[in-house]
């Protein structure tokens, strides 16, 4: 028999379940950022997902790394037993502001074919548009799951600054993987650090979080047309270059010379080094602009003062060879005018120049 | 309109139907209506003329209810406390300039000089005045009234007049000439507006327009629910839903509502602004690298422009039902249909009728009196094909717009002779239900990828980048 439909009750019974399934969503937390579209229906990215401007870049920055991560066209490649695979990780200039995929380091790295003990070396971009050692630790613990049989870490003395290891969103959003990093591999984090972001219980409902879930949403969406265009950042037609006219500032981050080691997060490169465990890894000083304009004699670029650049060089060279790191210094092999919009972005033949500079490294990997 | 809008909205109908039920329900809605004209209106980069088109829009509506109501509508004293409550909301809203920043949130920005408004509403009063010293109403008050409304409309809908619009006020507010653009005069709702006063113009003219007063027939055209995306409602049956007594209300009418409120909400905000992110546009048509997907995001933009629709639709409906008044329907369910002119009859349904009624009807009844007339393909040609471009330039007068419309007059006569010459051979075909069932589906599929194609012209603004869609889609680029 037909009872008829009570719409106060229809009300009060869609609120309560509403409720309810909000307070579940906050006591569970479920990791929703594994079920992913790509590398199903759509083309794994070949890069981490990181937008500002979604309608025109197809793209998004959020801060769910399993979602991240599954929609990487390396969480949709299976490891051939010919595979050589080589992760590379780091800043913006890793990641390719600016850049087409193929034209990144990563991409003219594949584009060249390289073969080696017999196997061909097929590289993933785990760059991302930010500039952390933390961060790029925490990225390499995420991407060793993906078997690995060389990571290379890029990396310039502007990642160092402590101030900036836990400031970086996707670091200050991520504070359980940052914690884990913590307890298992020796990264310092202070216990009170204030940049994490703290979640209530309130903002793990499904109300309260509501963005993450959107933002996991409208990546899965924009995979149609990461497929159908393969943009996945927005090109400007014009840009301004980087500057070569420098101001005559010595100062770098509130240091002034010697460079003082408690100030830079070195404890994140042993870190780094614990997480690779005994797989390979490479650290590379990255390339960078050098002007010869005003002040050029005071600072290299818009980034550094010389002397902050050279003694950071030193620094590096000493400690890689105390602790029996594989280090390249490639800090001068791009001459200025393979450079974009700044002083480590590359144009696609900064790039390629880099990447024949890599190779030889990658070869002497070989295992 | 913004989602927080339409929450307002239906919220402030909700509590005034719960709580105040029939009284005072013809002022409610005119004040509120008068007051939304405003509220809604988006800020022009024309200096005070996002306040002075809500202005022009009741400027008009007044001018025209004079000009087609019988003497004893126009006689009723109601009328003047009509005027005298538009015009004092007008005022207070004016008035508003005079308050500190952030009070001003009824209209787009901080509104202009007192002065002009009273110039707006004395060159009202005399021209009022004017019209009222007649004796006699002769039917060329009509006519011209439709000239200027299609004037008007002309002005707004055709790029090159828009622009030099633009140009003109620009200049007239002493601001720079440098960035005019066509887009900057938007005149909110005028579309629909413009067919409400044709469509009393034209009856008063047949002498179909029944006797309203002033705040009903202000409250017809400018009914906040169905303002920015109709639908086009017809005077008489609006008229009896208005002056029908409201018992208050009850729980059927809540839950009714309430669910087509919902399930609006639902087509516009979540799937329609979903899709809104892979459909086809200017950008994208250039970027898409395969044939594949430039089907999914035509089909994106089908079910964009679709969903958008209907749900704007299904939220004038709901928050409508909830003031007692059942605005007709607009779509239904369109893409299932199994060919162009069932579409057609189930597309925008209020616009399609609209176009009957005053374009269409007219049009065939004069070709069929010619003392020679045409064939009769020859007239469905000219007919169908006439109606479509009209509809078409109802969006804008632009190539795109006159290549749809096209497209579907073209598509709409081939149906209908198609259908001429094939219907007693699909009948003795379909002898069994799955025949039935398998023209049906045929039909369907036919038909939506037909109209899928048609707003590729719909969606982009180039000729050229529409046929380097079509061709992609077709495999040939």
């Amino acid at each position: 028999m037909n009872q008829p439909i009570k719409p106060l009750n229809v009300l009060l019974k869609g609120l309560l379940l509403f409720l309810l399934f909000n307070l579940v969503i906050a006591a569970w937390q479920p990791q929703v950022g594994y079920a992913s579209l790509y590398n199903v229906l759509y083309p794994g990215r070949e890069r981490l997902p990181f937008g500002e401007n979604s309608k025109q870049s197809y793209n998004l920055s959020l801060f769910n790394l399993d979602a991240m991560f599954t929609s990487h066209v390396i969480a949709g490649t299976q490891k051939a037993d010919n595979e050589f695979r080589v992760i590379i990780i780091g800043d913006s200039s890793v990641w390719g502001t600016l850049l087409k995929p193929e034209e990144t380091l990563v991409g003219q790295l594949n584009q060249i074919n390289l073969n080696t003990c017999g196997k061909n070396v097929r590289a993933y971009n785990l760059g991302y548009p930010t500039i952390s050692l933390t961060k790029d630790v925490m990225i390499l613990s995420y991407g060793m799951q993906y078997n690995p049989d060389l990571i290379i870490w890029m990396t310039t003395l502007d990642a160092f600054p402590l101030e900036k290891q836990t400031s970086t969103p996707l670091v200050a959003n991520n504070e359980k993987k940052v914690r884990e990093l913590a307890a298992n591999y020796g990264l310092k984090v202070e216990a009170n650090d204030s940049n994490f972001e703290k979640k209530s219980f309130w903002k793990k409902t499904f109300i309260g979080d509501r963005r993450s879930w959107a933002d996991i949403l409208r990546l899965q969406i924009y995979g149609v047309m990461w497929s159908a265009t393969g943009i996945d950042q927005f090109y400007p037609a014009e840009y301004e270059k980087a500057q070569t006219e420098l101001a005559a500032d010595e100062s770098y981050h509130g240091l002034t010379a010697p460079l003082n080691e408690n100030a830079l997060a070195l404890n994140v490169l042993e870190a780094g080094f614990r997480v690779a465990r005994e797989i390979p890894m490479i650290l590379v000083n990255e390339p960078m602009l050098i002007s010869t304009g005003t002040n050029s004699d005071i600072r290299y670029n818009f980034f550094y003062p010389r002397w902050a650049y050279d003694e950071y060089r030193e620094m590096m060279n000493t400690l890689t060879r105390q602790n029996n790191w594989q280090y390249v210094d490639l800090w001068n092999v791009v001459p200025a005018n393979e450079f974009t919009n700044s002083a480590i972005h590359l144009t696609p033949a900064g790039e390629r120049l880099l990447a024949e500079n890599l190779a030889p490294y990658i070869f002497e990997n070989c295992k | 309109m913004a989602l927080d809008r339409i929450l307002i909205l239906a919220a402030t109908s909700l509590l005034w139907a719960a709580f105040l039920r029939d009284r005072g329900k013809a002022w409610f809605l005119l004040i509120t209506s008068v007051l939304v004209i405003f509220w809604l209106q988006p800020t022009l980069p024309i200096r005070g003329f996002d306040f002075w088109t809500p202005i022009a829009t009741l400027v008009i509506v007044i001018l025209t209810w004079y000009i087609t109501a019988d003497n004893e509508a126009r006689s009723k004293r109601k009328n003047i406390i009509v005027l005298a409550i538009v015009s004092g909301l007008v005022l207070l809203l004016n008035l508003t300039r005079f308050l500190p920043t952030g009070f001003q949130f009824l209209t787009a920005s901080r509104p202009p000089q007192l002065e002009t408004t009273l110039l707006i509403f004395l060159g009202t009063g005399l021209t009022l005045f004017a019209l009222s010293r007649l004796t006699h109403f002769s039917a060329s008050f009509l006519t011209l009234g439709l000239i200027l409304t299609i004037g008007l409309f002309l002005l707004i809908k055709i790029p090159a007049l828009s622009y030099w619009l633009s140009y003109s006020l620009r200049a007239i507010a002493g601001q720079s000439l440098t960035s005019v653009s066509a887009n900057d005069f938007r005149w909110l709702g005028f579309s629909y507006v413009a067919f409400r006063l044709i469509h009393t113009i034209r009856d008063r003219q047949s002498g179909r327009f029944p006797s309203v007063d002033l705040g009903e027939y202000l409250t017809y055209v400018i009914f906040f629910p169905a303002f920015t995306a109709g639908p086009i409602d017809r005077l008489e049956r609006f008229i009896k839903d208005l002056r029908a007594p409201l018992a208050g209300l009850n729980l059927e009418t809540f839950y009714a509502a309430g669910q087509r409120l919902l399930l609006g909400l639902f087509k516009k905000f979540v799937i329609a602004d979903t899709l809104a992110l892979i459909a086809l546009n200017d950008t994208n048509a250039t970027q898409v690298t395969s044939t594949f997907w430039m089907w999914i995001i035509v089909y994106a933009y089908a079910f964009q422009i679709y969903f958008d629709f209907s749900g704007y639709t299904d939220i004038a409906l709901g928050i409508a039902l909830l003031l007692g008044i059942k605005l007709p329907e607009n779509f239904a369910s369109p893409y299932l249909k199994p060919n162009l002119t069932q579409f057609w009859n189930n597309w925008h349904m209020t616009l399609t009728q609209w176009f009957r009624a005053y374009f269409f009807n007219p049009i065939t009844r004069w070709l069929r009196s010619w003392q020679k007339p045409l064939s009769i393909p020859m007239m469905i040609l000219l007919t169908q094909v006439a109606t479509m471009l009209l509809i078409g330039f109802w969006h804008s007068v632009t190539w795109n717009f006159t290549l749809w419309g096209l497209w579907h007059g073209l598509g709409l006569f081939v149906h209908n002779r198609w259908n001429d010459m094939t219907k007693a051979k699909a009948a003795a075909w379909t002898t069994t239900p799955t025949k039935q069932t398998i023209l049906y589906i045929s039909g369907v599929l036919l038909t939506f990828h037909f109209v899928a194609i048609g707003w590729i012209f719909f969606a982009l603004s180039s000729p050229t980048v529409s046929w380097q869609v079509i061709l992609k889609l077709f495999g040939v680029q």
